[in-house]
């Protein structure tokens, strides 16, 4: 079996088919010796035609025998029963105010002929009328025909059209909705998308506070019933916080985040005291629980070149708190980082190959100081030293990103004495 | 036991949620060097405490400190029953003192620990010895009780050993148990302490002002990231979506 081309891996997501879709063995088979094929141009005819039209095609004759049955897409011609109605069956139950017997029989003849495609329909229909009209008239005349046709109301009680009459101020509706969520702009998705995200994440840092308290409340046997209200309030003190990253996308804090500080709040509650400094380092613990070591220690120099003590010296209840934020905004700001620099790694795929050049290209690492004048201590442009490494590894003509005006390879070669 | 007695002490022991009580503490080491009177074992004479942050007076909440020394000293563990929660020796070595506070039985049932390293020699070791300046070592804390009781939180309400929160509206305390006469005991707050010249000043607004100028630089930060995160966004969408060709 041939290995598969490069290409077959992206397209199928990664890995290769793990069976053949086709039967390769089976392709180069011949035929039985002892059959002879001929074709021949022979005339046919279509069942699902109903003029008398024949053709002629192609036709693979066996031994010299062509072969029977109908013409093979025949069976395709399918088609929708409509209930025609009787003149008679109209005067007694089918009148309406808003339509004429003309335009009803119109309807019900263009419906048969284009088999309830009411796209269609519409547009053939003589008078202007939208679909949604044309649809409550055509079911509910094929309703009342099936109700008075019927031996009793109770035969045909399970009949789709009589338990699900059409509804036309709820298609109406249903459509326009349709419409606005189609015409949403982008901005509006993100948006919708963001405010989803958000529910999502305080639910589950309520059953994760909740899940929480259910435990302790396990643990300590004098508790009693205050341990309940660790669930209100861990909210009330989580979410300031969770609002602040609220727009960053992709690389938000994670709800196991959210639950690491509910965690936290609720067992510094079951300690009766403490102090705050313990505090303060089991919640910058909880806040830096899905990071790494090497981004802890990133954070700590960055709070170092911000002239920042690592430890407060004075750790009071707002120095504590204002500390925690800090180091919570560094976490958000790593993230960042990481993620434009996936980005920029992304946009250079993108750009292979293609030669035009991209307007306002941002440059890395350089853009950090500079326009607002205010000084930004060297470890904040933190594009730089990790940026350049990740460029070295891909090597390929047509990245511009870098060096827009002299891309190594297409340097033109040197005359040489040879080529004259 | 009376009834009455039985429903007050019952109301007094109920836990105030969402009220914490904070008390803020300094504790740490004076050391003097002995200079001439300095023997082999004996160099320094010093002093480890645990005052108040604005040398209040910590009686009001702690029953008494338990000192545990170096197991080299006679008697190690030193007990301290009423403030100033201080205790002073002479030797020649730097060591861990574990510091345990115990409360009164209102505020708590739990004893907390501190932990400090007894510092005799001062980190810049090319200047002269002097037996008139101390090596001083001091560190701010706040002791937190997340859930006190009712009888607690009535007891210190005005006390100025104590930062208390505001009270959620609509709240009722039982008064205030009477305190034994204060002229009887003997004087707990430290602000005419002997060694209060040289107890160092904790302000929390330089740090507050720094922790505040640092969040501005790194909000702005990520607001820069976030603009070109999105620049680039819509770039790719561009490149994603080709237009006629």
């Amino acid at each position: 079996m041939a290995f598969p081309a490069r290409y077959v891996y992206a397209l199928t997501g990664g890995l290769a088919p793990l069976m053949p879709s086709i039967d390769t063995s089976q392709l180069k088979r011949r035929p039985p010796s002892d059959e002879k094929i001929t074709w021949q141009w022979l005339p046919f005819t279509n069942s699902a035609r109903k003029d008398n039209l024949q053709l002629y095609h192609w036709v693979r004759v066996v031994n010299g025998v062509p072969p029977t049955g109908d013409y093979s897409f025949a069976k395709y011609n399918k088609s929708v029963d409509i209930v025609r109605y009787t003149d008679e069956e109209y005067e007694k139950y089918l009148t309406d105010p808003t339509w004429t017997k003309e335009e009803t029989d119109q309807l019900f003849d263009l419906c048969e002929r284009f088999d309830l495609r009411f796209i269609i329909i519409a547009d053939r229909f003589s008078l202007s009328r939208t679909v949604e009209e044309l649809k409550d008239r055509y079911y509910s005349v094929s309703r009342a025909i099936l109700l008075a046709r019927a031996p009793s109301s109770g035969d045909v009680s399970g009949h789709p059209l009589v338990k699900e009459p059409y509804n036309v101020s709820q298609e109406i509706d249903r459509k326009r909705a349709l419409s606005m969520v189609l015409s949403q702009t982008k901005q509006q998705e993100r948006k919708d998308a963001e405010v989803l995200a958000e529910a999502k994440r305080i639910t589950e840092s309520r059953m994760a506070a909740r899940g929480v308290e259910e435990s302790t409340l396990h643990v300590a046997s004098n508790a009693g019933p205050e341990m309940a209200e660790t669930a209100t309030n861990v909210d009330g003190t989580v979410s300031p916080s969770s609002n602040a990253q609220l727009a960053s996308v992709a690389v938000a804090p994670s709800s196991s985040v959210m639950a690491e500080n509910a965690s936290t709040l609720a067992s510094l509650r079951m300690l009766r005291v403490y102090l705050r400094t313990y505090a303060l380092e089991q919640m910058v613990q909880a806040a830096s629980s899905t990071a790494g070591l090497r981004t802890i220690k990133r954070v700590e120099q960055i709070l170092q070149d911000l002239g920042v003590n690592l430890k407060p010296r004075v750790p009071t209840k707002a120095v504590c708190a204002e500390h925690l934020e800090l180091r919570k905004e560094i976490l958000t700001l790593l993230n960042l980082q990481k993620q434009l620099q996936y980005k920029e790694a992304e946009g250079s795929s993108f750009r292979d190959g293609s030669y035009t050049e991209m307007p306002g290209t941002p440059k890395r690492s350089h853009s950090h100081r500079d326009q607002d004048g205010t000084f930004v201590p060297d470890s904040m442009s933190f594009g730089g030293e990790r940026a350049g490494r990740r460029d070295q590894k891909r090597k390929g003509p047509g990245r511009l990103s870098e060096a827009p005006s002299s891309p190594a390879h297409k340097r033109p070669r040197k005359l040489k004495a040879s080529d004259l | 036991m009376s009834k009455p007695e039985d429903t007050e002490k019952k109301i007094l022991n109920k836990k105030l949620k969402d009220v914490e009580i904070s008390i803020p503490i300094v504790y740490g080491n004076i050391s003097f060097w002995l200079g001439k009177k300095a023997n082999e074992y004996q160099s320094h004479k010093w002093t480890v405490y645990v005052r108040g942050a604005t040398n209040e007076d910590l009686g009001v909440v702690i029953k008494r400190a338990v000192f545990q020394l170096h197991s080299s000293f006679n008697n190690p563990t030193r007990v301290v029953e009423s403030p100033p929660f201080e205790l002073s020796e002479a030797g020649w070595g730097e060591f861990e003192i574990a510091i345990t506070l115990y409360f009164h039985s209102d505020v708590c049932d739990k004893p907390l620990n501190l932990y400090h390293h007894l510092k005799l020699y001062p980190e810049d070791e090319s200047g002269p010895m002097s037996t008139k300046k101390p090596v001083v070592v001091e560190s701010y804390d706040e002791i937190v009780f997340p859930e006190p009781s009712e009888g607690f939180f009535a007891r210190v309400q005005s006390h100025p050993a104590v930062t208390l929160p505001r009270l959620p509206a609509g709240f009722t305390l039982p008064p205030p148990v009477p305190v034994e006469d204060a002229s009887k005991r003997k004087r707990g707050d430290t602000k005419d302490h002997p060694l209060s010249q040289w107890f160092m000043n904790f302000s929390e607004a330089d740090e507050l002002l720094q922790l505040a100028a640092a969040r501005q630089q790194v909000q702005a930060h990520i607001a820069k990231l976030r603009r070109q995160i999105s620049l680039i966004d819509g770039q790719h969408q561009q490149l994603k979506s080709p237009s006629d060709q």
